[in-house]
């Protein structure tokens, strides 16, 4: 059960008890709101009015709160255009990552090294936001989801991960595949992916939750409502009380959210999370310290 | 073993050229470099072309919305008109500054970005230091799993969510509030207090990524070497005094780099997390550098003066990362790079 090494003696049971207790409190705080609201979300509205607006555990459960979300208040869009800007982001920025980090990682490419402090130098010089807005708007890519996913593909630092993990590859590999006649886009396709399949994982992963919980740059580029992703509609439902535009023009709905379909909807922005946290344990402490450490 | 390190030194008389061996190490001697310098500059490009194929793409996207962008932040000396475009905007010289400057919302922005940086120095970053001692004195290899797993998890939660989280629990209309009420005791509403504000976005911040930023600390610790802290113990050391003596001295040259990252940050404090919660607490409160640059430029169309304070910001960090780690090296602590 313990893996307490020999020389540390046996701590006192006051210290062991203040202990276990500090470990329950800091789960509490972290668990107790979750708790809440999913409890909330599934919780009747006669429930939730006769204990004052919260529920703590459900007495009996009813999913009208997630039937209602899906029921023409533009949720359910919102879902979609989420999911596809993650897909689509995901896929364009490992394409772009992957292949520069493998194309980094050969010392003597021509330009390898101008091509390499390129890449480094943007982590120390990050452009301000109206630039890079003038820029999205120059390309003509305002109220387009290209805003969303193109300007923020690209990160020095995940390309420095993915790179160092390329190089950890023994080169001999590479070497006789190269001896047997394969070329560039062979090697990258047959050697590199299949070997780096972890860290593209991780990176990947790491990426797409970025993408997934992005409201800032819907914000600040969609101006059309009706493409607004799920962070957005669910900061109007939730944290500004109101339904998004198009679903106003319904009168039933034009009355603020209930309580219970605004944590329904929290409840379903957080679940994509949920389901990917698993892979992300796994993997994430290795390749914070891949990053940290081979910088 | 043989095969293997002749192999490399095959290829290189094969194919005339080094063969690619990012980590293979420097063969001393002879080495055909000069001659594979010599090789025409077509023949190369010609032969690492798929390489630089490969590269194209990002550093493209880099060039457009970084490089670019950097370029352009020639805005702060133009009176610029959307409808003009940069060609044709008319240059100002140093005036978007001199209005910043004469700007009382730019200084309250200011002073709200420093004294909430210092909050967070002072309340969240002893956090995961402490929070990784407790987990590595942690002898149950299931229970510190388990702990670690929970913590982490606020780290990847969207702004929106942990404010709306923060809400449920804490809002005026919050599980807490309602509990107090149903005690008869008198509630509070801190989420649109102005005068709590600073302390609200620390405890989320807190919420958010003390537990995550233990990874870090958790790791610098495990790195210390184990035999220290035995001889210590066998020399009669106490937990407090082996904390004291190989714990803290061991974590210091990380502490010592992030808080030189933290101070390159100092001017950006949860521009998300503040925009979010902005409305409820007024600007006053809430301004910070980013969200005057976002409502002044965005919102309001003061394009020059916006993209002026950006500027602003992004020097003066440069110049704080700088100084920071000239700092460490005074202290003869590593820093971010070797001098």
């Amino acid at each position: 059960m313990s893996d307490r090494p020999v020389w540390q003696g046996k701590p006192r049971p006051i210290a062991l008890a203040l202990k276990g207790l500090a470990l329950f409190l800091i789960c509490a705080v972290v668990i107790f709101p979750f708790l809440s609201v999913v409890s909330t979300s599934l919780a009747t509205k006669q429930q939730i009015d006769a204990n004052g607006g919260y529920v703590l555990w459900p007495t009996s459960i009813s999913f009208d709160a997630y039937r209602q979300i899906f029921d023409g208040t533009g949720v359910g869009r919102s879902i979609v255009i989420s999911l596809g800007v993650t897909v689509v982001g995901t896929a364009f920025s490992l394409f772009c990552t992957v292949l520069a980090a493998y194309g980094l990682s050969r010392r003597n490419m021509l330009f390898q090294r101008g091509l390499l402090s390129f890449v480094l130098i943007t982590l120390l010089f990050a452009p301000g936001m109206i630039p890079v807005y003038l820029m999205v708007k120059q390309m003509q890519m305002l109220d387009t989801y290209w805003a969303l996913i193109i300007p923020s593909a690209v990160s020095a630092f995940n390309i420095v991960i993915v790179r160092g993990f390329i190089q950890a590859i023994p080169h001999e590999l590479f070497d006789s595949a190269r001896m047997d006649g394969a070329g560039e886009w062979r090697i990258f396709w047959s050697l590199v992916l299949p070997l780096s399949r972890a860290v593209i994982a991780v990176v990947g992963l790491f990426i797409a939750v970025g993408y997934w919980n992005n409201y800032f740059g819907p914000l600040l580029y969609l101006n059309d409502q009706t493409k607004w992703p799920l962070q957005l509609v669910m900061r109007s439902f939730v944290l500004q009380n109101h339904v998004t535009s198009n679903s106003s023009a319904q009168p039933g709905l034009a009355a603020p959210p209930a309580q219970s379909v605004q944590m329904a909807l929290v409840v379903i922005a957080t679940l994509p999370i949920l389901c990917a946290y698993p892979f992300l344990t796994k993997h994430m402490s290795k390749g914070m310290l891949t990053g940290a450490i081979k910088g | 073993m043989a095969v293997n390190q002749a192999l490399p030194r095959v290829l290189r008389t094969f194919r005339g050229r080094p063969p690619d061996s990012p980590d293979s190490p420097e063969v001393p001697g002879k080495q055909p470099r000069p001659a594979a310098r010599a090789k025409s500059f077509v023949m190369r490009m010609r032969q690492d072309s798929p390489l630089l194929l490969m590269t194209a793409p990002a550093v493209l996207v880099l060039l457009l919305f970084t490089y670019i962008p950097l370029l352009g932040s020639v805005v702060a000396f133009m009176d610029y008109v959307p409808f003009l475009g940069f060609t044709n905007s008319q240059w100002v010289g140093w005036n978007n500054f001199t209005a910043l400057f004469q700007d009382n919302l730019f200084w309250g922005a200011l002073a709200n970005t420093f004294e909430i940086t210092f909050l967070q120095l002072l309340l969240f970053f002893p956090v995961p230091i402490m929070l990784a001692v407790l987990f590595n004195s942690v002898a149950m290899p299931m229970v510190k799993k388990f702990v670690q797993s929970v913590i982490y998890l606020p780290h990847f939660l969207s702004w929106v969510i942990i404010v709306a989280l923060f809400q449920q629990i804490l809002g005026g209309g919050g599980v807490i509030n309602r509990i107090l009420a149903t005690h008869g005791m008198s509630g509070f509403d801190i989420m649109s207090d102005p005068n709590t504000f600073q302390l609200l976005l620390t405890s989320q911040a807190v919420w958010k990524d003390a537990g995550w930023g233990t990874i870090i600390f958790l790791a610098a610790i495990a790195a210390i070497d184990p035999q220290l802290f035995e001889s210590a113990a066998m020399d009669g050391a106490g937990a407090w005094r082996r904390f004291w003596h190989i714990t803290l001295p061991g974590m210091r040259p990380i502490i010592i780099l992030l808080l030189i990252l933290r101070l390159g940050d100092a001017l950006t404090v949860g521009f998300e997390q503040i925009l979010l919660q902005r409305d409820a607490v007024g600007p006053n409160a809430a301004e910070v550098l980013d969200t005057y640059v976002y409502f002044n430029g965005v919102v309001d169309g003061n394009w020059g003066v916006a993209t002026a304070a950006g500027l602003l910001k992004g020097v003066v960090s440069l110049l704080l990362v700088l100084a920071a780690n000239k700092l460490a090296h005074r202290f003869g602590e590593e820093g971010i790079y070797r001098r």
